[in-house]
Protein backbone atom coordinates (compact mmCIF):
# COMPACT_ATOMS: atom_id res chain seq x y z
CA UNK A 1 0.00 0.00 0.00
CA UNK A 2 2.79 2.32 0.92
CA UNK A 3 4.49 1.68 -2.38
CA UNK A 4 1.34 2.38 -4.32
CA UNK A 5 0.92 5.72 -2.64
CA UNK A 6 4.51 6.74 -3.25
CA UNK A 7 4.28 5.79 -6.89
CA UNK A 8 1.50 8.23 -7.39
CA UNK A 9 3.21 11.09 -5.67
CA UNK A 10 2.30 14.06 -7.83
CA UNK A 11 5.72 15.65 -7.90
CA UNK A 12 7.54 12.63 -9.16
CA UNK A 13 9.59 13.40 -12.22
CA UNK A 14 9.18 17.13 -11.96
CA UNK A 15 12.43 17.85 -10.17
CA UNK A 16 15.62 17.28 -12.09
CA UNK A 17 17.59 15.10 -9.73
CA UNK A 18 16.58 12.16 -7.63
CA UNK A 19 14.71 13.39 -4.60
CA UNK A 20 14.73 11.86 -1.15
CA UNK A 21 11.45 10.31 -2.13
CA UNK A 22 12.90 8.61 -5.18
CA UNK A 23 15.55 7.12 -3.01
CA UNK A 24 13.06 6.00 -0.42
CA UNK A 25 11.04 4.34 -3.14
CA UNK A 26 14.13 2.61 -4.43
CA UNK A 27 15.08 1.36 -0.98
CA UNK A 28 11.57 0.10 -0.47
CA UNK A 29 11.66 -1.48 -3.90
CA UNK A 30 14.73 -3.38 -2.87
CA UNK A 31 13.13 -4.40 0.40
CA UNK A 32 10.00 -5.66 -1.29
CA UNK A 33 11.91 -7.10 -4.20
CA UNK A 34 9.62 -9.42 -6.09
CA UNK A 35 6.42 -7.48 -5.63
CA UNK A 36 5.22 -6.19 -8.99
CA UNK A 37 5.36 -2.47 -9.52
CA UNK A 38 2.07 -0.78 -10.17
CA UNK A 39 2.87 1.00 -13.39
CA UNK A 40 6.55 0.39 -13.94
CA UNK A 41 8.28 -2.37 -15.82
CA UNK A 42 11.17 -3.13 -13.53
CA UNK A 43 12.30 -2.84 -9.95
CA UNK A 44 15.82 -2.23 -8.73
CA UNK A 45 17.36 -5.66 -8.75
CA UNK A 46 19.91 -5.18 -5.98
CA UNK A 47 22.55 -6.81 -8.14
CA UNK A 48 25.94 -5.28 -8.96
CA UNK A 49 26.44 -3.29 -11.11
CA UNK A 50 23.62 -0.84 -10.50
CA UNK A 51 22.11 0.48 -13.71
CA UNK A 52 20.52 3.73 -14.73
CA UNK A 53 18.29 3.35 -17.78
CA UNK A 54 16.94 6.28 -19.73
CA UNK A 55 15.46 6.86 -23.14
CA UNK A 56 14.66 9.51 -25.69
CA UNK A 57 12.76 9.13 -28.95
CA UNK A 58 15.72 7.51 -30.71
CA UNK A 59 17.67 5.45 -28.19
CA UNK A 60 17.67 3.63 -24.91
CA UNK A 61 20.68 4.46 -22.73
CA UNK A 62 22.07 2.19 -20.04
CA UNK A 63 24.73 3.57 -17.73
CA UNK A 64 26.63 1.87 -14.96
CA UNK A 65 29.40 2.79 -12.55
CA UNK A 66 32.11 0.15 -12.73
CA UNK A 67 35.36 1.93 -11.87
CA UNK A 68 38.78 0.44 -12.30
CA UNK A 69 38.29 -2.42 -14.73
CA UNK A 70 39.94 -3.08 -18.05
CA UNK A 71 38.02 -3.57 -21.29
CA UNK A 72 38.92 -7.24 -21.58
CA UNK A 73 37.26 -7.82 -18.19
CA UNK A 74 33.95 -6.42 -19.36
CA UNK A 75 31.42 -8.06 -21.62
CA UNK A 76 28.17 -6.62 -22.93
CA UNK A 77 25.71 -8.59 -25.03
CA UNK A 78 22.18 -8.09 -26.33
CA UNK A 79 19.78 -10.87 -27.21
CA UNK A 80 16.31 -9.80 -28.24
CA UNK A 81 15.15 -7.46 -25.50
CA UNK A 82 17.65 -8.70 -22.96
CA UNK A 83 20.88 -6.90 -22.12
CA UNK A 84 23.58 -8.73 -20.20
CA UNK A 85 26.60 -7.13 -18.55
CA UNK A 86 29.21 -9.48 -17.15
CA UNK A 87 32.70 -8.91 -15.93
CA UNK A 88 35.22 -9.14 -13.21
CA UNK A 89 36.79 -6.40 -11.19
CA UNK A 90 40.28 -7.27 -10.09
CA UNK A 91 42.18 -5.19 -7.58
CA UNK A 92 45.86 -5.98 -8.06
CA UNK A 93 47.81 -6.92 -4.97
CA UNK A 94 50.10 -4.31 -3.55
CA UNK A 95 53.56 -5.16 -2.41
CA UNK A 96 53.52 -7.66 0.39
CA UNK A 97 55.08 -5.33 2.94
CA UNK A 98 52.19 -2.87 3.00
CA UNK A 99 49.89 -2.52 5.97
CA UNK A 100 46.24 -1.88 5.17
CA UNK A 101 44.30 0.66 7.21
CA UNK A 102 41.12 0.53 5.17
CA UNK A 103 39.85 -1.80 2.50
CA UNK A 104 36.49 -0.63 1.27
CA UNK A 105 36.82 -1.26 -2.45
CA UNK A 106 35.52 -4.61 -3.57
CA UNK A 107 36.80 -7.00 -6.16
CA UNK A 108 34.95 -9.87 -7.73
CA UNK A 109 32.79 -11.10 -10.53
CA UNK A 110 29.50 -9.62 -11.59
CA UNK A 111 26.66 -10.48 -13.92
CA UNK A 112 23.60 -8.40 -14.52
CA UNK A 113 20.70 -8.97 -16.85
CA UNK A 114 18.13 -6.36 -17.78
CA UNK A 115 14.96 -6.46 -19.83
CA UNK A 116 14.90 -3.43 -22.12
CA UNK A 117 11.79 -1.22 -22.18
CA UNK A 118 11.44 -1.42 -25.99
CA UNK A 119 12.66 -3.41 -28.95
CA UNK A 120 16.09 -2.28 -30.09
CA UNK A 121 18.14 -2.64 -33.24
CA UNK A 122 20.64 -5.20 -31.99
CA UNK A 123 23.03 -4.63 -34.88
CA UNK A 124 23.61 -0.98 -34.02
CA UNK A 125 24.13 -1.21 -30.26
CA UNK A 126 27.22 0.66 -29.09
CA UNK A 127 29.06 0.48 -25.78
CA UNK A 128 31.63 2.87 -24.36
CA UNK A 129 33.74 2.74 -21.20
CA UNK A 130 35.08 6.06 -20.01
CA UNK A 131 36.12 7.40 -16.60
CA UNK A 132 34.90 4.16 -15.03
CA UNK A 133 31.39 4.44 -16.43
CA UNK A 134 29.94 1.96 -18.88
CA UNK A 135 27.46 3.48 -21.27
CA UNK A 136 25.46 1.39 -23.72
CA UNK A 137 23.46 3.15 -26.44
CA UNK A 138 20.72 0.98 -27.91
CA UNK A 139 18.92 2.48 -30.93
CA UNK A 140 15.21 1.75 -30.82
CA UNK A 141 13.88 -0.42 -33.59
CA UNK A 142 11.75 1.40 -36.17
CA UNK A 143 8.49 0.01 -34.88
CA UNK A 144 9.31 1.05 -31.31
CA UNK A 145 9.95 4.70 -32.20
CA UNK A 146 7.15 7.17 -31.65
CA UNK A 147 5.31 8.02 -34.87
CA UNK A 148 3.67 11.32 -35.51
CA UNK A 149 0.24 10.76 -36.93
CA UNK A 150 -1.02 13.31 -39.41
CA UNK A 151 -4.57 14.34 -38.71
CA UNK A 152 -6.64 15.12 -41.74
CA UNK A 153 -9.41 17.66 -41.37
CA UNK B 1 38.88 -22.45 -12.76
CA UNK B 2 41.47 -22.72 -10.07
CA UNK B 3 40.46 -19.80 -7.93
CA UNK B 4 36.93 -18.94 -7.14
CA UNK B 5 36.18 -15.26 -6.92
CA UNK B 6 33.37 -13.85 -4.93
CA UNK B 7 30.55 -11.93 -6.54
CA UNK B 8 30.50 -8.21 -5.88
CA UNK B 9 27.70 -7.16 -3.58
CA UNK B 10 25.63 -4.06 -4.14
CA UNK B 11 26.28 -1.22 -1.76
CA UNK B 12 24.57 2.13 -1.84
CA UNK B 13 26.68 5.22 -2.07
CA UNK B 14 27.18 6.93 1.24
CA UNK B 15 26.04 10.49 1.21
CA UNK B 16 28.10 13.12 2.98
CA UNK B 17 26.17 15.28 5.41
CA UNK B 18 28.14 18.42 5.93
CA UNK B 19 27.51 21.22 8.39
CA UNK B 20 28.63 23.80 5.91
CA UNK B 21 26.14 24.54 3.20
CA UNK B 22 27.29 24.18 -0.36
CA UNK B 23 27.28 27.04 -2.77
CA UNK B 24 26.43 24.78 -5.69
CA UNK B 25 23.45 22.55 -4.99
CA UNK B 26 23.78 18.84 -5.55
CA UNK B 27 24.45 15.69 -3.65
CA UNK B 28 27.81 14.74 -2.26
CA UNK B 29 28.98 11.17 -1.79
CA UNK B 30 31.84 9.61 0.08
CA UNK B 31 34.01 7.50 -2.22
CA UNK B 32 35.08 4.02 -1.18
CA UNK B 33 38.78 3.94 -0.42
CA UNK B 34 41.65 1.60 0.24
CA UNK B 35 44.39 3.01 2.42
CA UNK B 36 47.71 1.31 2.98
CA UNK B 37 51.23 2.23 3.85
CA UNK B 38 54.74 0.91 3.74
CA UNK B 39 57.96 2.42 5.03
CA UNK B 40 58.18 4.95 2.24
CA UNK B 41 54.68 6.16 1.59
CA UNK B 42 51.01 6.25 2.47
CA UNK B 43 48.72 5.43 -0.46
CA UNK B 44 45.03 6.18 -0.82
CA UNK B 45 43.02 4.59 -3.63
CA UNK B 46 39.52 6.00 -4.16
CA UNK B 47 36.71 4.97 -6.52
CA UNK B 48 35.34 8.05 -8.25
CA UNK B 49 33.46 6.82 -11.31
CA UNK B 50 32.56 9.46 -13.87
CA UNK B 51 35.20 11.95 -12.81
CA UNK B 52 37.67 13.19 -15.45
CA UNK B 53 41.16 14.10 -14.28
CA UNK B 54 40.63 17.85 -14.69
CA UNK B 55 37.80 17.70 -12.13
CA UNK B 56 39.79 16.14 -9.30
CA UNK B 57 41.23 18.23 -6.54
CA UNK B 58 43.60 17.09 -3.84
CA UNK B 59 44.42 19.41 -1.00
CA UNK B 60 46.67 18.90 1.98
CA UNK B 61 46.84 21.48 4.70
CA UNK B 62 47.33 21.23 8.45
CA UNK B 63 47.55 17.42 8.22
CA UNK B 64 44.10 17.20 6.66
CA UNK B 65 43.95 15.66 3.21
CA UNK B 66 40.86 16.49 1.17
CA UNK B 67 39.91 14.58 -1.96
CA UNK B 68 37.14 15.82 -4.16
CA UNK B 69 35.89 15.07 -7.63
CA UNK B 70 33.07 16.28 -9.84
CA UNK B 71 31.72 13.84 -12.42
CA UNK B 72 31.21 15.07 -15.95
CA UNK B 73 27.53 15.13 -16.79
CA UNK B 74 26.56 12.84 -19.62
CA UNK B 75 22.77 12.62 -19.33
CA UNK B 76 21.16 14.92 -21.90
CA UNK B 77 18.00 16.88 -21.25
CA UNK B 78 16.02 14.93 -23.82
CA UNK B 79 16.42 11.71 -21.89
CA UNK B 80 13.91 10.53 -19.35
CA UNK B 81 14.71 7.93 -16.74
CA UNK B 82 13.09 4.55 -16.98
CA UNK B 83 15.02 3.06 -14.08
CA UNK B 84 17.38 4.85 -11.73
CA UNK B 85 19.27 2.61 -9.37
CA UNK B 86 22.12 4.92 -8.44
CA UNK B 87 22.45 8.63 -7.83
CA UNK B 88 25.19 10.82 -9.16
CA UNK B 89 26.88 13.67 -7.42
CA UNK B 90 30.19 15.02 -6.29
CA UNK B 91 32.69 12.98 -4.31
CA UNK B 92 34.30 14.32 -1.18
CA UNK B 93 36.29 12.78 1.63
CA UNK B 94 38.78 14.01 4.19
CA UNK B 95 41.47 12.26 6.17
CA UNK B 96 43.62 13.40 9.02
CA UNK B 97 47.18 12.26 8.47
CA UNK B 98 49.30 11.21 11.39
CA UNK B 99 52.54 11.03 9.41
CA UNK B 100 54.63 13.91 8.20
CA UNK B 101 54.27 13.98 4.41
CA UNK B 102 56.75 15.21 1.85
CA UNK B 103 54.36 17.65 0.21
CA UNK B 104 56.61 18.33 -2.75
CA UNK B 105 56.45 14.74 -3.93
CA UNK B 106 52.78 13.85 -3.64
CA UNK B 107 51.70 11.93 -6.72
CA UNK B 108 48.19 11.41 -8.02
CA UNK B 109 46.95 9.28 -10.88
CA UNK B 110 43.43 8.82 -12.20
CA UNK B 111 42.65 5.78 -14.26
CA UNK B 112 39.15 4.62 -15.29
CA UNK B 113 37.52 6.39 -12.38
CA UNK B 114 40.03 5.23 -9.77
CA UNK B 115 42.15 7.87 -8.07
CA UNK B 116 45.44 6.83 -6.56
CA UNK B 117 47.29 9.28 -4.35
CA UNK B 118 50.78 8.45 -3.10
CA UNK B 119 51.98 10.49 -0.14
CA UNK B 120 55.70 9.95 0.52
CA UNK B 121 56.70 10.07 4.16
CA UNK B 122 59.42 12.35 5.35
CA UNK B 123 62.19 10.13 6.65
CA UNK B 124 62.09 9.66 10.42
CA UNK B 125 64.21 12.10 12.30
CA UNK B 126 67.37 10.25 13.18
CA UNK B 127 67.98 10.14 16.93
CA UNK B 128 70.78 12.55 17.52
CA UNK B 129 73.14 11.89 20.33
CA UNK B 130 73.83 15.00 22.25
CA UNK B 131 77.24 15.26 23.61
CA UNK B 132 77.53 16.70 27.03
CA UNK B 133 80.73 18.39 27.76
CA UNK B 134 81.91 18.72 31.25
CA UNK B 135 83.40 21.76 32.73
Amino acid sequence: MLIRRLENWPFEGLSGGASELDRLRRDLGRLFNGLPRVNGWDTPAGVFPLLNVSQDSENVYVRSEVPGITLDQLDVSVTGRSLTVTGERAIPDEQSNVRYHRKEREAGKFRRQLTLPTDVDNERVQAKYQHGILMVVLPKSEKAKPKKIAISG
Amino acid sequence: MATQTQDIQVRDKREVKSDAEQTIPGRVFSPNVDIFEDDQALTIVADMPGVPSENVSIDLRNDVLSLSGVPSVSVTEKEEYVLQEYDTGKYFRQFTLSEVIDQEHIEAKLNNGVLRVTLPKVGPAKPRKIEITEG
